[in-house]
């Protein structure tokens, strides 16, 4: 009986030949993540330890992305926790506002993932290094502070769940779309405490950013992992960014899978997840009534990348946003941000009335810059639609592509681009 | 490790760990002050009615969502003494268990008990009591390692213990 992609990384850091599904393992890690939110709670439980500072200064790294710049003064207080922790062990890898971005987007850029790794994070959408071909998982604060004073993991070995991805999308379908369509199709729990592995020619069709998008919502499945097959895409993005060494794992053909599905990403359509689950997904040709909104959240950890930036700057140019509308653009890191101002984009946003933020997490999880009243809609291309998530409890989130999100907040309605 | 008895506290599918601690509220990591907004949005009068001791019960995925310990934080320091699902979204599951809060997955309780029923639950062998309505299902009882953890109070008690 073979091994998955995720089982063979598993057995590799657990010094095994060989391990199957269900079985308890402890894993050596190659990177341990928080943020200003995971980090303060991880570094009080690991001041109760009788250790000595941090396992290797090298592999942790800490990126302060959902309330700063400090949206107030408890924000503040918990960065400076992080900060304070992060010079007194001399972390390398820690992230100020005006170097940071959005962990998830900041991390790859860096070069600090790489296929083979396992990797820790205290932030659910850790799961996106899967799209490199690591093994990559969310934890809470007290499992980062384990990973960080000892370097190591215990996991059970999951199950899998096979995707075999097959034809070309079509113009205004990206990754975002896929990976709704995915949820929608399994459910928010479809595969949970499962690894979700990606495979076949249609991969070779999805930019690196379109598969960052999908291992990120992973977790919108309830996956413990999402990855990917290694291809030479993955490779040029490794060898732009990183000098770390990399290890192509592959399924074993006999590799055992609860489920496989086999998706034919030609006949897949802008699909857009109602409130209040990820998995409420419609395409736009089924929705037949008018959703007027009230504002447009183009950015995140799923969708803040410079193809979602370039896609919404697309539909944007020559256009502009819906009277009465706010459209809220945030490019993932500096970089992006970087490349956003040189190629133009952002200039096309402030002309169409949309506004351009420095990287953070903020509106997300409403933690501010954009939270919603009582009664208002939001079209987001970020990966929760929970009741409360972006700001009142009568509130409604949308979760859409960089496309749909832009053509949306032209019309002011939910929208896509080939209705313009 | 003891039992746990109380009053339940019934909620359905996907409660997330937004709405057991919504993240404006993320800004503070102190156990007392999240447990004052602990499910806030889901059930406004959930803190003003428990009690320590009591039960959270709810149907599949709990805590799904957000990777926040905030979440079983809030929880536990609301008073409650286990939670029992139907099943539980990973992550939460492995905060609950590295923070000391004890969790039981089991289908036929999930549904077998109601708001306000009184239920007793033995951590060792899994078995859960519904005394209210003289019923009892048996859970998935926590692999030793698991049992220890929780009877330490928490992974990093149990670390400190086993060094």
């Amino acid at each position: 009986m073979g091994m998955t992609m995720t089982q063979k990384i598993l057995a590799a850091h657990a010094g095994l030949l060989k391990v199957e599904a269900g079985q308890l393992i402890e894993a050596k890690l190659d990177l341990v993540l928080g943020n200003d939110i995971t980090s303060p709670v991880a570094i009080k439980e690991m001041d109760k330890m009788k250790v000595n500072g941090v396992f290797d200064k090298d592999k942790i790294a800490l990126v302060p992305d959902h309330f700063v710049p400090n949206k107030d003064i408890k924000s503040a207080e918990h960065c400076k926790c992080v900060r304070e922790f992060a010079r007194r062990n001399e972390i390398t890898n820690y992230f100020e506002v005006g170097e940071m971005g959005i962990e998830h987007a900041l991390l790859p850029e860096k070069g600090l993932t790489v296929a083979g790794d396992v990797i820790i994070g205290a932030d659910s959408h850790t799961c996106t290094y899967g799209a490199l071909g690591a093994f990559s998982t969310g934890v809470g604060s007290t499992d980062m502070a384990a990973g960080m004073a000892t370097g190591k993991a215990w996991f059970k070995v999951p199950a899998a769940i096979k995707f075999n991805l097959i034809g070309k999308p079509q113009k205004w379908v990206s990754g975002k779309d896929v990976i709704l369509h995915i949820i929608g199709m399994i459910g928010v729990d479809g595969a949970l405490y499962k690894s979700m592995e990606f495979t076949g020619e249609g991969v070779r069709n999805l930019t690196m950013d379109d598969r960052f998008t999908i291992a990120n919502m992973a977790i919108e499945a309830g996956g413990k992992n999402g990855i990917f097959e290694v291809d030479d895409l993955a490779i040029a993005y490794m060898k732009e960014h990183s000098d770390k060494p990399y290890t192509i794992y592959e399924a074993d053909d006999d590799a055992v899978y609860d489920e496989e599905y086999t998706i034919d990403l030609s006949t897949l359509r802008p699909t857009i997840a109602f409130p209040h689950l990820p998995e409420n997904t419609k395409t736009i040709d089924e929705i037949t009534e008018e959703i007027k909104i009230d504002q447009v959240v183009i950015g995140s950890c799923t969708n803040g990348r410079i193809d979602d930036m370039r896609i919404a700057a697309e539909v944007l140019k020559d256009r502009h946003v819906a009277k009465g509308m706010r459209c809220i653009v945030i490019p993932a890191t500096q970089a992006i941000y970087m490349q956003a101002m040189e190629e133009g984009l952002l200039k096309i946003f402030i002309e169409a009335g949309a506004i351009v933020s420095t990287p953070t997490c903020g509106p997300c999880l409403g933690g501010y810059m954009g939270i919603l009243a009582e009664g208002e809609r939001c079209v987001s291309t970020t990966n929760r639609n929970f009741v409360g998530r972006m700001g009142h409890v009568n509130s409604e989130i949308y979760l859409a592509s960089p496309a749909v999100a832009a053509a949306s907040a032209v019309t002011g309605r939910i929208s896509c681009p080939c209705q313009l | 490790m003891k039992a746990a008895k109380g009053i339940v506290f019934k909620y359905g599918d996907n409660v997330d760990t937004d709405v057991i601690i919504p993240a404006r509220y993320l800004n503070s990591s102190d156990p007392e002050e999240l447990a004052a907004h602990c499910m806030e949005d889901i059930d406004k009068d959930f803190i003003k009615n428990v009690k320590q001791g009591d039960i959270i019960v709810a149907d599949k995925n709990f805590g799904c969502g957000s990777s926040r310990e905030h979440a079983p934080i809030a929880i536990k320091a609301a008073g409650v003494s286990c939670v029992i699902a139907e099943t539980f979204a990973r992550i939460f599951y492995r905060n609950a268990i590295n923070i000391g809060l004890p969790i039981i997955e089991c289908p036929e309780a999930a549904k077998g008990i109601e708001q306000g029923d009184e239920v007793e639950v033995c951590f060792e062998t899994g078995i859960i009591k519904n005394l209210t309505k003289g019923t009892a299902f048996k859970g998935q009882a926590f692999p030793e390692f698991m049992q220890k953890i929780i009877a330490a109070e928490g992974l990093i008690n149990y670390i400190n213990h086993s060094s």
